[in-house]
């Protein structure tokens, strides 16, 4: 609380970054602990919590007042105008404090309080169970087994304590192999493809610099083939483009010389790093920010950002891998420099398209807790929740997030949840609310002791989970029904719903997603409804055979199922949402939009002269 | 008849290839009059495959070997790929089919000939005579009459016999009117708003000429106009070119109204591409959409250069100011460019989506089209002979109505409850418009049309439309009536690709279309449980 000089400001102006009409929000400002709220003169609430601010702009000072702009990591972006500077300056100050926090124990989940007691806390930790993950994808099992190498974090402390590796690698194998490896994170089993009998594994680059070896690295490839019964070669996917490998060996890091490996077949599949994944999404926002976007301006900067570039590179790269387990029925070992970004991203993906189970809620949380949240994804660092280094900031799991977009559009009938899910797991990254995201591995999150001291997010999105429910998902497809994404250039679309999630304007203007919801809430209801009236005729017709009575009887059930009078009036009451006294729908007015400029023609009232000559021409005829 | 001279072989020995998804085709190829037949062996189960030859946009042949090769390019941008044996063969069908393919005559082209059965002549063409929304108009407002002025096409041969004009104006000044404005089209009524009164009108550009000549009943039509709306009511000219355009026109006897002539009207200049230019547009989007192997970088930069995006905007964007004028605005709005017959014709359209809720109804927008484009003369004859492949020199080809409809998906998109037509009316309308076995889109105007007996020796469209067993295909699941303005975003955040035309033939049938068929399921379980509950529930006595 200590940075805080001014906790409220009163009429300060909101502006909306595409209404052109300037037009603007009067409210007042309230500074929290945690938040900053707008509230306008309707009563509508804007919270803004103090860890999505990614930046806070004091602008030059003009005659309406300050203007103070905050651009958030959930790429909202408000426009405050606030009418004396030294407010400003105070409310500037304490946002560039509370927003950027030294020690985690500042961090919003650490004063979180949903009001659970202890017990519901831990089962909330409880609900994903990777062990139990595990065995469902059938391991432990003949080939592999669960190492206890690990188990005091003393041979990799960014990888979890449980690990699976092949049965036949022994632990000095194990250890020579992750000596060899950058951080010591070495070869280990991400997913099993129980049909297949294929592998997907995951570790960091080897130290080979321009020569070096290490025989156990070697024999701990070749146990992970010959875990595989039914294919003796595996492919080891190097996700970095061939130059930047290269240029670690000089480094005495590397690659693979695939002449020391048998039966490895060495791949580069060209994803970027994460400096450049940065830079692409700073240059995309840059873009899309500019209000009144010509054709142009608007496809050559999404061209020169690259970031659909780079979208497209990542899930490539996933089908490769799936391709190489399905096709092929061979095993893979996926990494990158350090294994915790790029090789979440490709591991993660790879599975989410073998296996159907990923493309439900329930499953895809157990995903991002195997493959980014255990396997040691840098999210703090990455999501820059603590004041660190900026240049350790990047996207990459929003990346991740906008594949499984792009697959959710191109099958719309296999993903369990829908966009809104992804919107929340993406904006909880960010937040710090819970505990899951918070921390760079297991190890951090331990000693943090999160599991005691914050909440975790899984339940109480399970709790909501008929927002993130996809209507029209069927559930009846068998366990590896296998997407095969289509890849061409023009399937991958600029996603507005993350990057302008804010800006209402430039949004449909009705949901159709909402609608198929209800009508789908509401045939289940009546299909009940049928059943507990047919059952009640039953009961009345074993009592009384007479045919009147039935008809009574429906007459006077008929008025009391609440449900069908609701679907009567539902159309009046959920699809027409609207003022009418303005008569139009709800977020589709032409003052929001850009051809509203040239309404400023229509309202100039006509110059005096011509309305004189108007009076004057209807004078004379 | 004459067509026998043109088809050069009977039959050959072919193989069909249909694009990336479909099994090919083998079996007997034949050329008739107006189709190109493959029709399978005996022992095949599959039905006999047909192509209006009308549809063939280009036609490329390759011989090697004792075989050929023929690709065919279809006006709805798919492309076939025939495999005939024998060289000879090959290039006589080649010959056909460039040679009927390309036949200008109306009144030997197909739909003269075309009877499908459970349809009657006639049926249909009476669906939408000006009269009709004449009766509407005349419901909200006293102020406009319908004139029969143009009975004969003398006055206008582009217009309909009947149009509405102010009640002021008797038919003697329509007529001078009409000298004033190119090509006859003076100014019409093209759509009343009743819940402000004011009304959109659209015309030709006048001729002032380079002598800013005048002309007394065209400016009391106009005063006419904003007499009848209210006093006092304000104008709106809305023209399609720039000013600087405009000005150039009046070299060529053209121009655009003079401020100190029309008093009470406002002069506002909003350019939108035409002919050449947008034909160019649209080719090159098709030609950007059919490289699959293109890079990201490339697919992005090809899509910037194609422009169509940038049409679209500007497209909608005008019309939204039009209605913004009429609807919210209160004033009377009046669209022209030069002739009056294309970009005119898409923003008064588009114009009314927005504002009229009538028109986003199956029948309503059937007769936005017939009214606003059909009747109104926009060129079809002209204007689609020829779409994105062909390597004929292009003369009038423009995709005008191609852009409206997209814009029209944008409007859908945006608003997917709002029209009761889904995508499938869009592409069916974007075949026909092309090439079409129905009388509808024939001809370049009503004139013509009555020339050529096109009503009483075709079958309508809409009728062709209007069977049940193609609603499932046309309708929109979701529609929900609301009385209220549609107004679409017009960033480009927002407009998207049409991909389901665009792209129709190139993707794979995306699981969206069966994720479509499962909307249709959820809304119709719900109609037939929540309309009639009585009777699932009485079932247990039956």
């Amino acid at each position: 609380m200590e940075h805080i000089r001014t906790t409220k400001v009163e009429q300060v102006k909101l502006l909306d970054r595409f209404s052109t009409s300037n037009k603007s929000l009067t409210g007042t400002l309230y500074l929290t602990a945690t938040h900053l709220l707008f509230i306008d003169s309707h009563q509508k609430e804007t919270w803004i919590l103090h860890h999505h601010i990614a930046l806070v702009e004091k602008l030059a000072l003009t005659t309406s007042g300050c203007p103070l702009v905050i651009q958030c990591k959930n790429f909202r972006i408000v426009h405050f105008i606030v009418p004396r500077e030294r407010d400003c300056h105070d409310i500037y100050n304490s946002l560039l404090q509370l927003s950027k926090q030294a020690k985690y124990e500042d961090l919003y989940a650490f004063s979180y309080n949903p009001k659970q007691n202890d017990s519901e806390r831990l089962q909330g930790w409880q609900l994903i169970d990777l062990a139990e993950e595990y065995k469902r994808m059938g391991v432990p099992n003949s080939n592999w087994q669960l190492s206890d190498a690990n188990r005091e974090y003393k041979i990799c402390e960014t990888y979890p304590r449980e690990l699976y590796v092949p049965r036949i690698a022994s632990k000095p194998i194990i250890v020579g192999s992750s000596k060899f490896r950058s951080k010591g994170r070495f070869p280990v089993l991400s997913y099993y493809h129980q049909n297949k009998e294929a592998a997907i594994c995951r570790c960091s680059q080897p130290l080979s610099g321009f020569s070096a070896r290490c025989l156990e690295d070697e024999h701990l490839l070749q146990a992970i083939s010959k875990a595989n019964p039914v294919n003796r070669y595996m492919y080891v996917m190097d996700t970095r483009p061939k130059l930047n490998a290269m240029a670690n060996r000089a480094a005495g890091k590397g690659y693979e010389n695939e002449d020391n490996y048998s039966n490895i077949r060495f791949q580069f599949v060209g994803i970027e790093n994460i400096h450049v994944m940065r830079s692409s999404l700073q240059k995309l926002l840059e873009v899309n920010g500019t209000k009144g976007l010509s054709v142009s301006d608007f496809y050559s900067g999404l061209e020169s950002s690259g970031w659909l570039r780079h979208i497209k590179a990542v899930m490539d790269a996933a089908i490769f891998l799936a391709k190489a387990i399905m096709v092929e029925n061979a095993s893979v070992l996926v990494h990158c420099s350090d294994g915790w970004d790029r090789t979440s991203q490709v591991c993660s993906l790879g599975s989410l398209l073998l296996d159907s189970y990923y493309r439900t809620i329930k499953g895809f949380m157990v995903l991002i807790e195997k493959d980014w949240i255990s396997f040691g994804h840098k999210f703090s660092e990455r999501c820059g929740h603590l004041d660190g280094d900026p240049k350790e900031v990047s996207p990459v799991f929003t990346q991740f997030l906008e594949c499984v977009w792009h697959l959710t559009e191109q099958f719309p009938q296999d993903f369990e949840f829908n966009e809104a899910f992804l919107l929340q797991i993406h904006e909880h990254i960010h937040s710090c609310q819970f505990g899951n995201f918070l921390g760079n591995c297991q190890k951090e999150r331990e000693e943090l002791k999160l599991k005691e001291k914050t909440y975790s997010l899984w339940p109480f999105l399970l709790d909501d989970q008929k927002k993130y429910l996809n209507p029209l998902y069927s559930s009846k497809s068998p366990k590896f029904a296998v997407l095969e994404p289509n890849t061409v250039s023009f399937n991958f679309k600029f996603w507005r719903n993350m990057y302008h999630q804010f800006d209402r304007t430039l949004h449909p203007r009705q949901s159709v997603f909402n609608i198929i919801m209800n009508m789908n809430e509401q045939n289940k209801q009546l299909e009940k409804d049928i059943k507990d009236l047919e059952s009640k005729i039953k009961q009345r017709k074993n009592r009384q055979t007479d045919g009147i009575l039935t008809k009574e009887l429906l007459h006077s059930v008929h008025p009391e199922s609440p449900t069908l009078k609701t679907s009567l009036c539902f159309k009046e009451q959920t699809l027409l949402p609207v003022n009418h006294a303005l008569r139009t729908i709800e977020g589709s007015n032409p003052a929001d939009n850009r051809y509203s400029e040239y309404a400023e023609e229509f309202s100039k009232s006509e110059p005096g002269v011509v309305s004189l000559e108007y009076g004057v021409a209807r004078m004379t005829c | 008849m004459e067509f026998s001279e043109l088809i050069r072989t009977g039959r050959a020995q072919a193989k069909l290839l249909r694009g990336p998804e479909a099994p090919p085709l083998r079996g007997t190829l034949c050329v008739t009059g107006h189709h190109l037949l493959l029709s399978p062996g005996p022992q095949a189960t599959s039905d006999l495959w047909l192509l209006l030859l009308r549809r063939v946009d280009s036609i490329e042949k390759r011989v090697s070997g004792d075989s050929g090769t023929i690709t065919l390019r279809c006006k709805d941008l798919r492309v076939l790929q025939l495999d005939i044996e024998g060289v000879e063969a090959t290039l006589d069908i080649a010959r056909s089919i460039e040679a009927l393919s390309s036949l200008e005559s109306v009144i030997t082209s197909f739909p003269f000939f075309y009877r499908p059965k459970g349809l009657r002549l006639g049926d249909a063409w009476h669906f939408h005579p000006p009269e009709r929304y004449y009766k509407r108009v005349a419901r909200e407002t006293n102020a406009w009459r319908l004139s029969e002025v143009n009975e004969d096409f003398s006055l206008c041969p582009s217009y309909p016999r009947a149009v509405i004009v102010p009640r002021a104006v008797d038919d003697d000044a329509l007529a001078r009117c009409a000298r004033f404005r190119q090509g006859g089209r003076f100014p019409v009524l093209s759509y009343h708003h009743a819940p402000s009164g004011t009304v959109l009108l659209r015309s030709s550009q006048p001729l002032t000429g380079p002598q800013k000549r005048r002309c007394a009943e065209d400016e009391e039509l106009l005063r006419a106009a904003l007499a009848g709306a209210r006093p006092g009511a304000r104008g709106f000219i809305l023209d399609t070119r720039s000013a600087q355009a405009a000005k150039q026109a009046r070299v060529t006897g053209g121009g655009t109204e003079a401020k100190a002539a029309y008093p009470g009207w406002k002069r506002l200049h909003r350019p939108l591409e035409r002919g050449w230019p947008l034909q160019e547009s649209f080719v090159r989007l098709v030609e950007a959409c059919g490289d699959l192997e293109q890079s990201m970088d490339r697919w992005l930069s090809q899509l910037e250069a194609c422009h169509w995006l940038a049409h679209v905007k500007e497209a909608l964007s005008t019309a939204c100011l039009a209605a913004q004028g009429v609807g919210r605005e209160g004033a009377c709005v009046l669209v022209h460019g030069a002739e009056g017959t294309d970009s005119t014709l898409l923003v008064t359209s588009l114009a009314q989506l927005i504002l009229d809720p009538s028109s986003r109804t199956m029948a309503g927008f059937q007769e936005l089209v017939e009214r606003e484009w059909i009747q109104a003369g926009h060129p079809f004859q002209l204007r689609c002979a020829h779409s994105a492949f062909s390597h004929a020199r292009p003369k009038h080809e423009a995709p005008t109505f191609l852009l409206f409809l997209d814009c029209v998906w944008q409007l859908g998109r945006q608003f997917p409850l709002s029209l009761e037509f889904g995508e499938g009316l869009l592409l069916a309308l974007f075949e026909h418009a092309y090439a079409s076995p129905f009388g509808t889109f024939l001809c370049s105007s009503e004139k013509e049309r009555c020339l050529c007996e096109v009503r009483t020796r075709t079958h309508s469209l809409w009728s062709g439309l209007n069977q049940p067993k193609e609603q499932r295909k046309l309708r929109n699941p979701l529609y929900v009536p609301s009385p209220l303005a549609i107004w679409p975003s017009v960033e480009l955040q927002t407009l998207r690709l049409w991909q389901g035309l665009f792209l129709r033939w190139i993707r794979p049938p995306e699981p969206s279309e069966v994720a479509w068929e499962k909307v249709w399921q959820i809304v119709t379980d719900k109609k037939t449980e929540g309309c009639e509950p009585t009777v699932s529930a009485s079932e247990p006595r039956l």
